[in-house]
Order: structure tokens, then C-alpha cells, then sequence
């Protein structure tokens, strides 16, 4: 009777084995084609004319003031962002306040917008014909087509990504070991610097990843305030475009795939840190 | 902002605040610049800028894209998520996390990898072409591209739920009589409804605003296969500021209605499950 129940079972809660190995399969087709192939694409274009030319399009000055370009965009956005994420969080998830599930829309509110309506917002408010643009120019401040406007368009696109990791991390943790401490004698700092910090680095860690990855690839929102101006306002996905668009189809993938790279050091490191943090909920409970 | 109870926990006020100024000084006073600009039209300005034949052809393909591409993800994004849950295959792990891969990858690097892809010459586009389909450069190549901007959305939100059910049900059903095709279509479904729905209209939403992986596989063409935001842009290029504004607002706003669609079916889904 048990053995007849034991076979039984586990069939009743899944498929036929000719079942399970049909949908595997397409689901595998289907990721190969759609995920897979795009990705060894880059590779195997950028590499078509040999290692020689894939180098010669990567320290050709032009790519090479775009990679600097991109990374300072992200060396100044991401922290940016890491402050302002701490901070909502810590007000969101610490304290009880009217307005609260507003506030969180509202930080929600870049994803819903386009990103090419994301640069256009700021070529309205810093453009030679936009709203404070006319007083900039007469002071010789240059925001549109120029550095600060790439930067500014890419804090505005990256803005949710760490808020968003940390808000509900620091909710489910709860004021407990906080309170604790203030009343042992900690003070606010020092409080959020042993036990607030400790206790989310690794979902802050996370959140700096996507924003990260995001900051340095942006496309849409860049494009509209960078004015494409060779060596001093393109990044690098800027410059792939350029050089595709001149039908320089083995520099412009090779740059491709140095953003193809980023975006796997990206998912590993991602991959880590979620292994991480479910390790560290498994020791919790 | 009203604290509504009193907390030991200090930096209320600065952390807030430091919030709210933030807040206003990267995303609402930017943001309210578009729906200043349109307010220098007239409404009939305003109602010929975005009803003419050339935008409305935009809303159709935009919509019309982002609607199909979102629900080929649904399907196939149910599927994914099925197998990563319930079966365990070599390299598993892996696949689940290249799921991702979209969220990581630079959009425009995506665009010109899935236009070399499906171009004539290209890996899958040389077999499709003997049999007159033409995916670049063409409303379909959009679709290619969405499908590909979309995936993670569905998979990642209706994974965690379908984790979470208990396998106690399923067994429950079996044991009443159910085949296993009744138990998944009345049983599993009705729980993943609401997080399949919140994944399709999260990569509806993405679809509408999306630009870097089209403007290389979709060809430009005006009426046929130039979406929203690339019409913005040519405004922009011609300084026609108080056009693309219209454009922008009404696109802004089909985003924020989905929006507050989406926090609905987030509410819905976690007081279901809570």
C-alpha cells in the first residue's frame, strides 16, 4: 500500500516525463535565440578582422574618451543615487508618516518614464531656448551638449535603483535592534553606522550593481542631451552608435562588446551577492 | 509630512527632507517642464501636434509593439519561470541567471546585436528570408527587440509566487480526482494571475518608452516603423520644443496610468498572498 502510494505521489504534483523534456526544450530553443545568440554575436563580430583590429578600435582616442566619459558619469551618479537611496530608506522604512505610499510612487516615477523623454526633460530646463538656458548662457554655463547634461540625464534614469533595494530590505528588518542600541546609549550615527549599515550592505551592495550597469549603459536619455560631439560628449554606447551608423561594423562591436562584458561581470556579481543574501536570511531563521 | 507616531529612532526630519529635495530637484521640477511647455500651446496647437497622421501612425506601431511584445513575454515568460521552478536540468543555474541578461546589457548594444542577428546576411535572418519573412528593419524586428527588453519582467515576478505555492493544494486536487492539466489550468493559474498580469504590463510599460535596441532594428521608416520617442526626437533636431512636449505629455501620461495599473495589481497580488 505505501510503496503504491510512494510511486503515485510524485507523479500526481508533476508532468510526464515526455512532458517535462518537451517544454525544457523549448524553453531552452527559446532562450538560446533570443539570449544566448544575441550575446555570442558581439563577440564573434568584434572579433571577425582579428584581435589587431579589435585593439586598434579600443585605444583609438576617440573610444578612449568615451570610456573615461562613461565612467565618470557613473563615478558621480551611482553615489549620488547611494545617498539618496539610504536616505529614503531610512525615512520610508524607520518611521511611520502621512503621504508615505506616494513618496514611494514617486520614486518609482523615472522607470515610467521614456528614457528619450527622460533627456528631453532637461533640454527643456537647461536648453539655449529652455527655461533657466537663456541666464546659463549669459553666465557662459554649459549644461545641454556638454558633460553636466549627460550627467544629469543619467542620475535621473538610474534614480530608483538602490531606493528600491533598500525600502523593503529595511522594512521586513524592522526598528528592534535600532532601538536597542539607542537606548544602550548609541547615538543616531553611530546606530546607523554598526547596526543600520551592517545590517543592509548587501541589498545596498545590490542596488549599486543594477545602478551601475544601467548608469554606464544608458542610451535614450544621453543621446538627447549629448550632442553627439566626438571625443569630448559621447560615451560608449554613444560611440558604438557613431561607428555603426558609419558602417564601422568591427569597431563599433568591439567597444559593444566591452559594455556586452560589463553586463556579465554585472550578473555574476549579481548572482553572488542574491547567494549571499540567501545565505544570510538562512542563518537569520 | 506628518509623522503619525512618535519614534526613538532620530533623522527623521533630515532624512526626509533630504529625500523630498532630491526628489524635486532631479525628477518633478525637470519632469514638470513638459506639461509647463504644452501650456504655451493653444488647444488646438496642442490636439494638431499629436493627432497627425504621421504621430498617430507612431502610437499604433508603439502600442501595437509593445502590447504583442509584452504578450509573447507573458507566454513565454510563464514558461520560463515553470521550468526554473518545477524541473532541474545541467545548467539550470546558469540560465536562470543569463535571465537577467536584458536588465545588464546597454540597449543599444542589444539593438545592434539583434539587427546583425536578423539581418538578411545575419545568424536566423538568412533562413527566414528564402521564405519572404524580413524581421530587420521592419515593425516585426520591433517586436524582436521588445520581446527581448521584456523577458526578465514576467520571469522574475511570477517565479517568487509560483516558489511560494504549497504543493499541499496540488496534491489536494490529485487526491479529489483532478488530472494534472485541470490542477495546473484551476488550480496554479488562478494564483499566478495576478503576478503574470503585473509582469506583462511592467514589460508593456518598458515597451512603450523603449528606444536604444529599436532605432537599429526597426528601419525609421516614417508611417511604418517609426515609433513614439524617435518622433520626439526628430522634433527635437527641427526645435520644434512645444510639438515634442505634446507628444511627451501624452505618452507620460499612458505611462503613469499604467503605473498606477501596476501598483493595483501589486496591491492585489500581495494582499492575495499576505
Amino acid at each position: 500500500m505505501t510503496n503504491a502510494l510512494n510511486l503515485y505521489l510524485p507523479q500526481a504534483t508533476t508532468e510526464p516525463r515526455w512532458v517535462r523534456y518537451l517544454l525544457i526544450s523549448f524553453t531552452l530553443i527559446f532562450l538560446t535565440l533570443f539570449l544566448l545568440l544575441p550575446l555570442i554575436a558581439i563577440f564573434v563580430q568584434a572579433l571577425q578582422e582579428g584581435l589587431t583590429a579589435y585593439w586598434t578600435a579600443l585605444v583609438e582616442p576617440d573610444a578612449l574618451a568615451a570610456i573615461k566619459l562613461t565612467l565618470l558619469t557613473a563615478i558621480i551618479a551611482v553615489p549620488l543615487n547611494l545617498v539618496f537611496g539610504i536616505a529614503a530608506a531610512w525615512a520610508i522604512a524607520k518611521f511611520d508618516f502621512t503621504g508615505k505610499s506616494i513618496l514611494i510612487t514617486l520614486i518609482d516615477l523615472p522607470f515610467a518614464v521614456s528614457p528619450v523623454i527622460a533627456g528631453f526633460i532637461f533640454v527643456l530646463l537647461f536648453g539655449l531656448h529652455g527655461v533657466i538656458g537663456p541666464w546659463l548662457n549669459a553666465q557662459d554655463i554649459k549644461i545641454i551638449f556638454a558633460v553636466p547634461g549627460i550627467i544629469l540625464a543619467t542620475i535621473f534614469v538610474t534614480f530608483p535603483f538602490v531606493a528600491r533595494e533598500l525600502i523593503p530590505l529595511l522594512q521586513a528588518q524592522g526598528n528592534e535592534e535600532e532601538e536597542a542600541a539607542l537606548v544602550l546609549g548609541a547615538n543616531g550615527w553611530q546606530t546607523f553606522w554598526y547596526i543600520t549599515l551592517p545590517n543592509m550592505k548587501w541589498g545596498l551592495l545590490y542596488g549599486v550593481i543594477l545602478c551601475n550597469a544601467r548608469a554606464m549603459g544608458e542610451f535614450g536619455a544621453v543621446s538627447v542631451v549629448s550632442g553627439h560631439i566626438r571625443g569630448l560628449t559621447n560615451t560608449m554606447p554613444l560611440h558604438v552608435e557613431i561607428l555603426y551608423n558609419e558602417y564601422n561594423f568591427v569597431a563599433a562591436f568591439a567597444v559593444a562588446s566591452l559594455l556586452a562584458v560589463l553586463a556579465l561581470v554585472t550578473l555574476v556579481l549579481k548572482t553572488l551577492v542574491e547567494w549571499r543574501v540567501h545565505q544570510q536570511m538562512q542563518d537569520q531563521t | 509630512m506628518l509623522l503619525k507616531t512618535h519614534s526613538v529612532i532620530p533623522g527623521f526630519h533630515l532624512a526626509l527632507g533630504f529625500t523630498l529635495l532630491y526628489l524635486c530637484l532631479i525628477v518633478l521640477i525637470p519632469l514638470s517642464t513638459v506639461f509647463l511647455k504644452t501650456t504655451t500651446l493653444t488647444w488646438e496647437q496642442f490636439w494638431l501636434a499629436v493627432s497627425a497622421p504621421r504621430v498617430l501612425a507612431s502610437y499604433r506601431l508603439t502600442f501595437g509593439t509593445a502590447l504583442l511584445a509584452a504578450l509573447i513575454n507573458a507566454f513565454f515568460g510563464l514558461l520560463v519561470a515553470w521550468v526554473l521552478v518545477r524541473y532541474s536540468f545541467l545548467g539550470k543555474r546558469f540560465i536562470d541567471a543569463m535571465i537577467d541578461l536584458p536588465f545588464a546589457l546597454p540597449t543599444a548594444v542589444a539593438g545592434i546585436a539583434l539587427t546583425a542577428i536578423y539581418a538578411n546576411n545575419g545568424w536566423i535572418g538568412r533562413y527566414l528570408e528564402p521564405w519572404g519573412i524580413k524581421v530587420a528593419f521592419t515593425p516585426l524586428g520591433i517586436i524582436v527587440a521588445l520581446t527581448f527588453i521584456g523577458l526578465p519582467f514576467v520571469v522574475r515576478t511570477v517565479q517568487p509566487v509560483l516558489q511560494d505555492l504549497e504543493v499541499e493544494v496540488e496534491e489536494a486536487a490529485v487526491s479529489l480526482g483532478a488530472t494534472r492539466w485541470q490542477t495546473f489550468y484551476l488550480i496554479i493559474l488562478p494564483n499566478l494571475w495576478p503576478a503574470l498580469l503585473t509582469g506583462f504590463a511592467l514589460a508593456f510599460a518598458r515597451g512603450l518608452g523603449e528606444y536604444g535596441s529599436i532605432v537599429f532594428i526597426a528601419g525609421n521608416m516614417p508611417m511604418v516603423s517609426e515609433i513614439v520617442p524617435l518622433i520626439i526626437i526628430t522634433k527635437l533636431e527641427q526645435y520644434d520644443y512645444e510639438g515634442a512636449a505634446a507628444i511627451a505629455v501624452v505618452m507620460l501620461i499612458a505611462s503613469f496610468i499604467l503605473l498606477l495599473i501596476i501598483n493595483l495589481l501589486q496591491w492585489w497580488s500581495s494582499r492575495r498572498y499576505h
